[in-house]
């Protein structure tokens, strides 16, 4: 019961989220804050993993072909796949709510805790508006850094395979290029969207509608990180199901 | 002003205010009072339409909060002013960020008026040689200062305080509450503190609402309070040595 509640409040915050909108000259500059807090702010962490995911993946699909029955470009097409379909904006996806999803989570429950956001609620803004709208818009950016974390992942297999002796450059670019599909491209932009709305919304319901002190704010961090990362792999599989099933 | 009519508010099944009626004046410094738990912050909150009410009505000057839309509503609360227990200053802002603020929200303005706007308010609280420092670079009794030029910038009609003097000396906490009262009759506000404080009862106690267990167990001036036989509002008045000694000095003097 609890948690349909908490679906019901949720529903009502985004309703709320486009209501009154803050003056534009107002809401441009918070965009731009946003989309150097979230999106240029997370660059590093997200092409750091990606390169090691895609190498990790390459390595583990080659050792894992014995046959001399298959060949070699097999390495660099699962290594395409598996980057483009799932690791890139899915395991991504999951460390920007833990990334992103904690600080928007934290610095709103801190402006609750010390009741920033009574003091614009009582000057007649329309806080939800004010804090979470600019985080719905900066993270429109998202699929640029999926699109980055694809290229990097990618970029990580075709150095592991080859630096690793387990693919030539040439099987390994062959292997990315055979049997593209390029909808898988816009199955996952899709996904990635779908999953920079989670990232902006689950975090900030978190934070807006936490109560008590500054043990609860790292509470409501926590809750908030298990809860999108929940709704993410839900919303993967319905989404999957729906775009290629 | 402001009239209160019957209100009550629970929350599930603690009833935090029981039928509260009062008024309050245009120009004038009233204060709630009572102990820690005696509902005065939730009463301040309904006041400020923060809470909803259960059952009663708060009327503004000819608006009741409760009949009106949301969008009136947020107009309504454009011109109250709020100063927060805590200041509530937004921490990624400098001291003149925080007093623009409301400016920049609600008004056309250009900047040189705007800043001009600011720069008036701040002459007003004392503070204007720290217009670029953050909130966290600044004593208590300058982030008071801050909130309350933050509240006043737009001429509001309502001032609203929630112990503003807590967490301060005696000294600064007296020359916040007079800054307030002053405000108040220069812009002919209609200013509402929530303290539980005597020495603001003494300074700028015009009107005393005195709530004990969400209900309004006494109402009167600062002069009348010493004069009062209700027993809860003497054992509060009179809870500390200080005040009882008070009380007995304006007692031998009358005599």
């Amino acid at each position: 019961m609890t948690h349909i509640a908490a679906i019901g409040q949720y529903l009502i915050m985004i309703k709320e989220v486009f209501k009154k909108p803050t003056k534009w000259k107002m809401m441009r500059g918070l965009i731009l804050k946003e989309i150097d807090q979230l999106i240029y702010g997370s660059m590093g962490i997200v092409i750091f993993v990606s390169f090691f995911i895609g190498g990790v993946v390459t390595i583990q699909t080659a050792l894992n072909l014995n046959s001399p029955l298959i060949p070699k470009n097999l390495i660099g097409f699962a290594a395409r796949q598996s980057v483009i379909l799932e690791f890139a904006p899915t395991f991504t996806s999951i460390i920007m709510a833990g990334k992103v999803g904690s600080f928007i989570t934290s610095s709103i429950g801190s402006m609750r805790v010390t009741e920033q956001i009574d003091a614009l609620e009582v000057m007649g803004v329309n806080s939800l508006n004010y804090l979470v709208f600019p985080k719905i818009i900066a993270l429109l950016m998202y699929p640029f850094v999926i699109a980055i974390a694809m290229y990097t992942g990618i970029f990580g297999g075709f150095l592991a395979g080859v630096l690793g002796g387990f693919s030539t450059a040439g099987d390994f670019i062959e292997g990315l290029r055979i049997d593209f599909e390029p909808f898988h491209i816009t199955y996952a932009f899709i996904k990635t969207i779908v999953f920079a709305f989670v990232i902006a919304t689950i975090p900030s319901y978190h934070g807006y509608y936490m109560k008590g002190g500054a043990l609860e704010v790292g509470k409501a961090s926590t809750t908030a990180f298990v809860w999108t990362a929940v709704v993410i792999i839900i919303v993967n599989y319905i989404l999957t199901q729906l775009l290629l099933g | 002003m402001i009239t209160v009519d019957n209100i009550h508010k629970a929350f599930d099944d603690n009833k935090i205010l029981k039928g509260i009626s009062t008024t309050f004046e245009k120009g004038k410094t009233s204060l709630i009072i009572g102990q820690s738990g005696s509902g005065k912050t939730v009463f301040l909150k309904c006041l400020l339409g923060l809470f909803k009410l259960d059952q009663g009505s708060i009327d503004y000057g000819g608006d009741n909060y409760a009949y009106l839309t949301i969008k009136d509503q947020r107009k309504l609360r454009e011109q109250m002013g709020m100063v927060f227990q805590g200041s509530a200053l937004f921490d990624s802002m400098s001291v003149e960020d925080n007093v623009r603020f409301p400016l920049d929200m609600f008004t056309n303005q250009s900047l040189s008026e705007k800043e001009a706007r600011v720069n008036q308010v701040l002459k007003r609280v004392n503070l204007l040689n720290a217009e670029e420092k953050f909130p966290s670079e600044i004593s208590g009794g300058m982030q008071k200062r801050v909130a309350i030029a933050r509240a006043i910038v737009m001429n509001p009609k309502y001032l609203f305080c929630d112990e503003p003097n807590s967490g301060l000396d005696p000294r600064t906490a007296i020359l916040i509450d007079n800054l307030i009262k002053e405000i108040t009759e220069e812009y002919q506000m209609t200013t509402v503190i929530n303290t539980h404080d005597m020495n603001s009862v003494m300074e700028i106690g015009e009107k005393i609402v005195f709530l004990k267990e969400g209900c309004k167990a006494w109402e009167g001036t600062k002069n009348e309070i010493f004069k009062t036989d209700n027993q809860a509002v003497t054992d509060f008045v009179y809870s500390s040595e200080l005040f009882k000694r008070v009380r007995k000095m304006y007692i031998e003097d009358k005599a």
